[in-house]
């Protein structure tokens, strides 16, 4: 007669699986429900009254550290200081007196995005923001 | 039986080759979306100044004593964010004064006029001809701008500090700390540096590229003077035809270009 298969102290065994599955899923429920919003960036009155950015929104929107690193290269290796946009705008070519003149609300519009997307570009341990805080 | 593998093979080939055709398809829709915008580009600013070859000529005549330098460097320093630590270790500089037995070793001797002796004399980055700093930059953050000026790409700087070891002028200095909470006044337009990276004197190309002399130039009234050295015409080469000048360290072969009358 075959030895009947079984499982010692199944009880805690069963108990203890539980349990596990619990505590390792709880960050799962304890978020349900509970996704952090797609920030929305905050326009400034100066930056809302030029309509648009130097390129479409949805190009800046995913685009704008793709210009910036184009721009660096530009400026510091070749001198080319201006930007001549798809629209034969002119625009200087420079984080701190082109974009932050207009978005001078670095906290609402810069850092919001980024907190999000979890990314910490480095622009600000040099390049000084709000430009025309203390003038 | 033979029929039928021949009619599949026939379809399975043109299957392939239409499948292979598609991404060309694609880049002619792509490119038909996008045919009507026009391409953004870069372009210098307009008013600039350009030259051949920067250089520059300090009559050190025009000068009396470590007080005449002082508005100048101030102006430099001023503008491009450097800041002011009590450690001498940790001290930026981009123009200071230096005395003559320093600035010029190799013209040494034993008894020079008294002028000279007590003269401070204002040294800055020579922005060499075949400068030893962008041949030791293993990142080429330093390099040679077409118009002569010595640069620098902060972003792309390591910190290693080949450079620094390289410059027969100490013209360069490390950000040993954070230099911000350092910068006495701080110019909005002109960006900080960062701990780790090593700066120097840039010639003022960010205000050459809006028509304007260099700070210490504009500061100088009159004893620094500014210009192209390939233009003979130019109010350097005038100078330097009309007066006797020296430079510092020739004999090492980089080629500085800032002249001393004196």
């Amino acid at each position: 007669m075959p030895e009947e298969k079984k499982i010692y102290d199944k009880g805690k065994v069963v108990a203890g699986l539980i349990i596990f599955a619990v505590i390792f899923m709880f960050p799962f429920w304890y978020n349900l429900g509970k996704a952090a919003p797609v920030p929305e960036p905050v326009l400034t009155d100066k930056a809302k009254a030029a309509k648009e950015c130097i390129e479409p929104k949805s190009f800046m929107k995913a685009g704008h550290m793709q210009i910036l690193n184009d721009w660096r290269s530009s400026v510091v290796r070749d001198e080319n200081r201006v930007y001549v946009s798809s629209k034969d705008k002119e625009f200087d070519m420079s984080l701190s007196n082109t974009c932050l003149d207009c978005h001078s609300n670095k906290a609402d519009f810069c850092d919001k995005c980024h907190n999000y997307a979890s990314v910490n570009p480095y622009c600000w341990d040099c390049h000084i923001d709000k430009p025309k805080e203390n003038k | 039986m033979e029929n039928s593998r021949r009619t599949f093979l026939k379809i399975a080939g043109i299957s392939a080759l239409g499948l292979s055709a598609k991404p060309v398809f694609n880049a002619f829709a792509v490119s038909e979306e996008h045919g009507e915008k026009k391409e953004a580009k870069v372009i210098t600013k307009k008013g600039a100044l350009t030259a051949k070859r920067w250089a520059m000529v300090i009559d050190t005549t025009k000068f009396k004593s470590a007080k005449d330098l002082e508005p100048i460097i101030k102006a430099c320093h001023k503008i491009h964010n450097i800041p002011v630590f009590e450690n001498k270790r940790h001290e930026i500089k981009w123009i200071w004064e230096e005395e003559f037995v320093h600035a010029f070793p190799d013209l040494e001797n034993e008894h020079i006029n008294d002028r000279i002796k007590h003269l401070p004399f204002l040294v800055l980055c020579n922005h060499c001809q075949d400068a030893p700093c962008v041949r030791a930059c293993p990142t080429k953050a330093t390099f040679k701008q077409e118009d002569g000026i010595v640069a620098m790409d902060f972003h792309r700087c390591i910190g290693c500090r080949f450079c620094m070891a390289a410059c027969p002028y100490g013209s360069r200095s490390f950000n040993f700390r954070d230099p911000r909470p350092f910068i006495k006044e701080t110019n909005k337009k002109f960006p900080t540096r960062m701990r780790g990276v090593v700066e120097k004197c840039n010639f003022c190309s960010e205000l050459l590229a809006e028509g304007k002399q260099p700070a210490c130039v504009e500061a100088s009234g009159g004893a620094l003077v500014f210009g192209d050295l390939d233009d003979p015409d130019s109010k350097v080469r005038k100078l330097l035809k009309s007066n006797y000048t020296i430079r510092r360290k020739t004999a090492l072969g980089t080629g500085p270009a800032i002249y001393y009358i004196v």
